[in-house]
């Protein structure tokens, strides 16, 4: 492959020069950074990164290839959804030669058949203490050589959840108990938790009248951007919980079930994006490690008094869940389903099957 | 915080003398515990005979004994201090084991003494492999398949069942000792022989060779939160020690899904176990499915756990000491950070990769051979943000001669035999492989690493190629920048491109290409770091700290960089650790800004709280001009870390360096064999006959003339032959022979060696050319054993006192001359009255831990002080006075060097040492001889001792054996000559006979506990005979004993033991 040089620019005028892999699209976004290690197919198709350009604070990217679309319960096994959703990532060093059982090509090639750029040769330690300083910024990668026409553009600003949610609803059958499963940009591994747990699943669109549906639970998925931007889901979940229907919110799930209980979200400056970030259990000396990757949070100070902080961050105090104190009402900001991540938290799921009914 | 019902008192055991196996990163972890232990306000007890660690420092544990770690030592301390608790995990395999035994003789429940952190119950789960194997089943997870055996026939039966190639594995060993890969019936026989004479069972289990190995470390307390903290992976797959594997942190090959999977498991076995503190497991992969086996759990610190520790920043040995006084994770606070808590798993935004560092070359006969036993004798860790920059900066760091991965100086000839079977040089090797053509799949094949380490080895090579210019002129920035960055140095590409080292540095500087300072932070630069703890990398366009300019405005008295040891070897270890962190200390103290440079993740030098800025990096003259360019310090201290800083003074100098403390032009006239003769000479001071020869005739001659023995040294090559004494022309002859090619540009050294004499020994300090304290100690063996292996005494016990008054003098005469400021050491050699020099080092040596541990006079605190201009008054003579006798023995390794000759000589083998004190010389002695594995014959001796002059010699002490009534063993020869003189020695016949009562089969069968074997000859078929008989008793783990002066005081040591005399005194009890 010929080096094509390439560089990161961001909102502030100053920019990062690398070399050019997959695709050579240029492409705009929001520049976030993950410290997770490893998992960069399952991340780079989580649909809440949508918008996005993602730069990997681990060094070394590419080593163990891209796995094979193998599917499970209809959903593909070794991603997070159909696609990838970033507009494009950042990393320092790019392993073209890959080598891993169960590869079945390069990052490079997957890039490419997915139309994403990637520039690697960039200090992303660098660029990620600037995002640290000085919170996350709009972006946009240029190659050399091609016209730089694109203008930053706020992706926080429009309708993500619309675009990754799904447009009609599906249902995947297993046992008796029956969720409905509100899709805001869901990962796959959120839905296989359920189906793992022999509960039929029917998956609806963000903004679908759920409640027009007869279910033993709901379920509001994770998703992309800033979470007042979904106001029919709001509402629609607002009054799903005055009938006290169980109901167990994820991420971006959690902070609409923040909003319909009448708390506020606010932007965090520069997100969680992590595999590493411990949460607190209130009440209790239990400390789990919670993958993450949100860019909002609830503001737990604004609760009313019939909700509790359920979880706290243990590094910065932010609020790390929310749960009702009499009914079947729960809110996880981090991701139980790990995928990637640890899975610490996957009794979240078991907490919520039980209270099913 | 105050914690509820934690303990007032408690007992920490160390680790004893670094061996293989079992080395510094004890030290680092019994530090750490004392530091986290004394930071809630707890009274530490140390019992550590290792006197050259850190954590046996004044500032350090309150109560310091250097006794053996052996149980009823151990009891003794308990009933006399009264600890209310004990840490058995932070002094390796051996603190672990005397804990069991503390446990299950009931002397922890008879004083009331609870065991902190993980439970023994727990412990013995993971200790013993059928034990352990039952509970990982219990949560359904895999073990390998196996069996435990207890004799030789269910051996066979189990080898049946599973199917060879079997492994073959011993439970409560250090390092893997007598592990093994077999093949069939016979080897599986042999290798359970060797085995049981050591333990009772053993475990055959299903050979996973070629999977990849992948450790975790993990650590829970006691609310049952459980995290990974880091997970690591070693390029060497199953089948070689991990302590003998390349390893990087984090793990590289393993998808999310398999990474992830391993963390649940090992967090769900860890759970079940009920671990309270830190522990690590490893596992196997199968490369071709997520199929894994639970290899072990270590239920303590480890080597791996101090790695780790170096590798995320996470301090694992202090959090794990808090988590077992009862803290949970959370109300720990993230001592990088200082904003954030304990309780998270580190992101690492670089990789690292650790090589061990072997020293096979020192030992006659030893098999370079890599497998399931460790041979390693120490690590190094390089940082980095590509692999290739970490592999060639750490083969690099190693010390032995390589420039990198590639460029380097190799006449192997490459053979699929050779990438096969592993040894020592295996990745060099595949460098050369690589440029011979061999493809990655072909590699793969042969040596099982994963093809993506070898993809990365292979990009070093294709970019070796694109550099490899006729001029460094046609080298571009573009290719220069990624040479820098895939770890090249300037000396490779000066190599690849017909320059110097010098131009490429000026080239590169020109392009603007330098490496930047980055900081290990533990999230990633998720939160800024409060700690300076850093690397330095091409691979990144802006350093993390302010370096250059916040100095000049600081409020210090100013920058000093102190330059560590390095990797451990035989020969330099944890001594010069204690010199380095004593020497920042005291720097700290004084006002100084520290600047710590190290690349040795075993020690406690690379803490990242001794100093206020730790660069994990290495120490080629590059590097620490890059550094020093950055820092812009007052000046380097070379004198602490050993022979690497020492032989960097020089060459900084010349590029403009300052050296604090004596100068440099005075460095190299001591380490400059003529020049330094030159002054002695002037001085009228005595020394050997020698002299430089470059061909065999004027060698010859020479020897003729001073008359033999003469000591042969070759001049420094990487083949690394040793230094020998030759006692005849014919030996001198066959010697330059085999040993080196003796030539204009590879001359030997020869000179004549003194029979019968005394060494003495002085560690000292100077101040501007006058001496300032001094230290006089003496050998107990004679001359003709490397100081590094000797037993030495302090105060002297045999010198005259007219020698240690000319001893005094030349001591004072060289300080002058060389206008010393600072450490220095001198060797001499004494008979009768007559004292030559034979050694002079203008920087810290080995033995200044001990000395200034014995006199209570710390040297390095004085020779900082002394180095930074500070004024100091004269030290009381009678604090030299002591009413105690101190005795250094050394720790030999032997049993785990298979094939090695374990027999002391003029080339340095022991990995480490201890040192007691005692009321007399006697007493510390055989303290001393305890400590480094000497057990009480009970049963019989087998006697070879030496010359008929040497036998007489040795006839007193035959008498005190008999009367503990031992029973004696020896050869015709041997009984013959004591049967005149009325002992009875039973006669056994030699190896090479081949007739029964053997001496072979009566160390087999456990009717010999001591073996004095004292070579003599240089008769073939004697020696040969003679170094079976050593390495069996070596193998067997009987005490064995080569030297004459070492056997008698031995026994005269023994006498002392049967009266009952061995006082248990801490450190500040000895007045």
């Amino acid at each position: 492959m010929i080096k094509q040089k390439a560089k990161l620019i961001l909102e502030d005028g100053s920019e990062f020069s690398g070399y050019g892999f997959g695709s050579d699209k240029n492409v705009t976004g929001e520049v976030v950074f993950n410290t997770g290690m490893v998992g960069y197919p399952e991340t780079m198709t989580d649909p809440s990164y949508c918008g996005q350009i993602l730069t990997f604070t681990f060094p070394l990217i590419g080593n163990y290839g891209v796995p094979g679309k193998e599917r499970e319960n209809g959903l593909l096994k070794n991603f997070e959804s159909e696609k990838i959703h970033l507009r494009g990532i950042i990393v320092s060093d790019y392993s073209f030669d890959y080598s891993h059982w169960n590869a079945k090509q390069s990052l490079h090639e997957w890039m490419v058949d997915e139309n994403i750029p990637g520039i690697y040769g960039i200090d992303t330690r660098m660029l990620t203490r600037k995002l640290r300083e000085k919170g996350t910024m709009l972006g946009k990668i240029v190659f050399e050589n091609t016209k730089d026409e694109l203008s930053f553009e706020d992706p926080n600003k429009t309708n993500l959840v619309g675009e990754v949610s799904i447009n009609e609803p599906v249902e995947y059958t297993k046992g008796k108990k029956k969720l409905v499963f509100v899709d805001c940009g869901t990962k796959n591994n959120i839905v296989q938790a359920f189906l793992r747990r022999d509960i039929t699943v029917i998956r609806v669109p963000y903004d679908y009248d759920f409640l027009s549906i007869k279910a033993d639970g709901i379920v509001l998925s994770n998703g992309p951007g800033d979470p007042k931007m979904n106001p029919v889901t709001i509402e629609n979940t607002r009054r799903a919980m005055e009938k006290g229907i169980p109901m167990l919110g994820i991420c971006l799930g959690c902070q609409i079930m923040g909003l319909a209980a009448a708390a506020n979200t606010y932007k965090l400056k520069y997100g969680h994006r992590s595999h590493n970030q411990p949460a607190n259990e209130s009440g209790t000396k239990r400390c789990y490690i919670t993958s993450q990757n949100h860019g909002y949070a609830i503001d737990s100070t604004t609760l009313s008094e019939d909700w509790r902080e359920w979880f706290q961050n243990d590094n910065d105090g932010t609020n790390e869940g929310i749960i009702h104190i009499s009914k079947p009402l729960f809110g996880a900001q981090f991701h139980p389903e790990a995928s990637p991540g640890p899975d610490d938290t996957e009794f979240i799921f078991d907490l919520f099957v039980r209270a099913l009914n | 915080m105050i914690k509820k019902g934690k303990p007032k008192k408690v007992l920490i055991l160390g680790s004893g003398a670094l061996q293989i196996g079992q080395a510094g990163e004890f030290d680092y972890s019994g530090s750490q515990a004392i530091k986290a232990l004394k930071e809630d306000g707890i009274e530490t007890v140390l019992i550590n005979p290792n006197i050259a660690t850190i954590q046996t420092s004044e500032q350090f544990a309150d109560k310091v004994y250097f006794i053996p770690i052996k149980t009823e030592f151990v009891e003794k301390v308990i009933e006399k201090d009264k600890p209310d608790a004990i840490l058995l995990g932070f002094g390796g395999q051996t603190a672990l084991n005397v804990g069991v035994e503390l446990f299950d003789r009931g002397i922890l429940e008879k004083h009331n003494v609870k065991v902190l952190g993980t439970s023994v119950e727990a412990i013995k789960d993971t200790e013993d492999r059928f034990l352990f194997a039952k509970r990982v089943n219990e949560v359904g997870l895999k073990v390998a398949r196996s069996k435990t055996v207890t004799n030789i026939e269910e051996a066979i039966a189990a080898g049946k069942i599973i199917g060879y190639p079997l492994m073959v594995r011993i439970a409560y060993a250090l390092g893997g000792l007598g592990s093994g890969i077999v093949n069939n019936k016979e080897e599986l026989v042999d290798k359970a022989k060797r085995a049981f004479s050591f333990t009772k069972q053993i475990l055959i289990e299903e050979s996973l060779y070629g999977w990849k190995e992948v450790e975790y470390e993990i650590v829970r307390d006691r609310y049952n939160n459980c995290i990974t903290i880091c997970n690591m992976e070693n390029v060497d797959p199953m089948g070689i020690h991990t302590g003998d594997s390349v390893v990087v942190a984090p793990v590289q090959t393993l998808s999310s899904h398999e990474n992830f999977k391993l963390r649940s498991i090992g967090i769900k076995l860890i759970r079940h176990l009920g671990i309270v503190g830190e522990c690590n497991i490893q596992y196997a992969l199968d490369p071709h499915s997520d199929d894994y086996r639970i290899i072990e759990v270590n239920a303590r610190l480890s080597r791996s756990s101090a790695l780790a520790s170096k590798a995320t920043g996470y301090p694992l040995a202090f959090v794990a000491t808090k988590l077992s006084l009862g803290y949970n994770l959370n109300e720990i606070e993230n001592s990088i950070t200082k904003e954030t808590s304990s309780c998270f798993e580190p992101a690492l935004d670089y990789v690292v990769l650790k090589y061990p560092r072997w020293d096979l070359q020192k030992f006659k006969a030893v098999s370079t051979q890599l497998g399931s036993e460790m041979k390693s004798v120490g690590e190094v860790m390089s940082i980095g943000r590509t692999f290739e920059e970490v592999l060639q900066k750490a083969m690099r760091m190693l010390d032995v001669g390589y420039n990198g991965f590639t460029v380097n100086d190799l006449d192997t000839k490459i053979t699929d035999d050779l990438l096969a079977k592993p040894t020592d040089k295996r990745i060099s090797l595949l460098a050369k492989a690589i440029e011979e053509g061999y493809t990655v799949d072909r590699l793969h094949e042969l040596t099982k690493i994963d093809r993506w380490f070898l993809f990365k080895m292979k990009n070093i090579i294709d970019l070796q190629n694109k550099l490899r210019k006729p001029k460094l002129e046609d080298v571009d920035a573009e290719l220069l920048l990624e040479a820098k960055q895939k770890g090249f140095s300037d000396k490779q590409i000066a190599l690849l491109t017909n320059s110097g080292e010098f131009e490429v540095r000026s080239k590169r500087k020109d392009f603007n290409i330098v490496p930047f300072v980055k900081q290990i932070d533990t999230l990633a630069a998720e939160y800024p770091a409060q700690t300076n703890y850093l690397y330095m990398t091409y691979n990144g366009k802006e350093d993390d700290i302010a370096t250059k300019e916040e100095n000049q405005t600081c409020l210090t008295a100013g920058q000093v960089i102190v330059l560590g040891g390095g990797a451990y070897r035989i020969g330099s270890s944890v001594e010069f650790d204690w010199c380095c962190v004593n020497s920042v200390l005291t720097l700290g103290k004084l006002n100084y800004k520290t600047i710590m440079i190290n690349y040795n993740p075993e020690t406690v030098s690379t803490d990242h709280d001794i100093c206020d800025k730790l660069y994990f990096e290495e120490m080629s003259l590059e590097r620490v001009l890059d550094i020093y360019e950055k820092e812009n310090p007052l000046g380097v201290i070379v004198s602490m870390g050993g022979q690497i800083p020492n032989n960097l003074a020089v060459k900084l100098f010349n590029k403009g360096v300052n050296i604090l403390g004596t100068s440099p032009a005075k460095i190299d006239n001591a380490e400059n064999r003529h020049k330094f003769s030159q002054i002695l000479d002037q001085l009228d001071i005595d020394q050997p006959e020698w002299n430089e020869l470059t061909n065999l005739e004027e060698a010859k001659k020479f020897a003729d003339n001073v008359g033999y023995p003469v000591l042969i040294r070759p001049s420094y090559v990487l083949s690394g032959a040793a230094m020998s004494i030759v006692l005849t022309e014919n030996e001198l002859e066959e010697y330059l022979k085999k040993a080196s090619d003796i030539s204009q540009e590879h001359p030997v050294v020869i000179s004549k060696f003194i029979t019968d004499a005394r060494e003495i020994e002085v560690d000292a300090v100077a101040d501007n050319g006058e001496l300032y304290c001094y230290a006089i100690s003496e050998h107990v063996e004679n001359a003709g054993v490397h100081s590094g292996d000797a037993t030495i005494v302090l105060p002297p016990q045999r010198t005259y006192l007219e020698t240690m008054r000319r001893v005094k003098i030349i001591t004072k005469e060289i300080a002058r001359e060389l206008e010393i400021t600072g450490p220095f050491n001198m060797q001499f050699i004494a008979k009768d009255n007559d004292v030559k020099v034979i050694e002079c080092n203008l920087r810290a040596s080995r033995s200044f831990p001990f000395v200034s541990k014995v006199l209570k006079i710390n040297f390095i605190d004085i020779a900082t002080k002394l180095i930074m201009g500070q004024k100091l008054p004269k030290i009381d003579k009678s604090s030299f006075d002591l009413d105690y006798v101190g005795v250094k023995a050394s720790q030999f390794s032997f049993t785990r060097l298979k094939g090695s000759d374990p027999v002391v000589g003029v080339e340095m083998s022991s990995t480490g040492e201890v040192a007691c004190l005692g009321d007399d010389f006697n007493e510390a002695f055989l303290k001393s001889m305890l400590s480094v594995g000497f057990k009480i014959p009970q049963k019989g001796v087998l006697l070879s001792t030496g010359t008929l002059k040497e036998k007489a010699e040795f006839l007193e002490e035959l008498k005190t054996l008999r009367k503990m009534g031992l029973k004696f063993y020896g050869t015709k020869g041997t009984a013959d000559f004591y049967g005149e003189s009325g002992i009875e020695v039973e006669t056994l016949h030699r190896p090479f006979d081949n007739q029964e009562p053997g001496i072979l089969s009566h160390l087999q069968d456990g009717k010999i506990d001591l073996v004095i074997n004292i070579p003599k000859t240089s008769e073939k078929e004697e020696l040969d005979s003679d170094y079976l008989v050593r390495r069996r008793a070596v193998d067997l783990n009987i005490p064995l004993i080569t030297n004459l002066q070492f056997a008698k005081r031995f026994v005269k040591s023994l006498r002392k033991y049967l009266s009952g005399e061995l006082h248990v005194k801490s450190w500040d009890e000895y007045m």
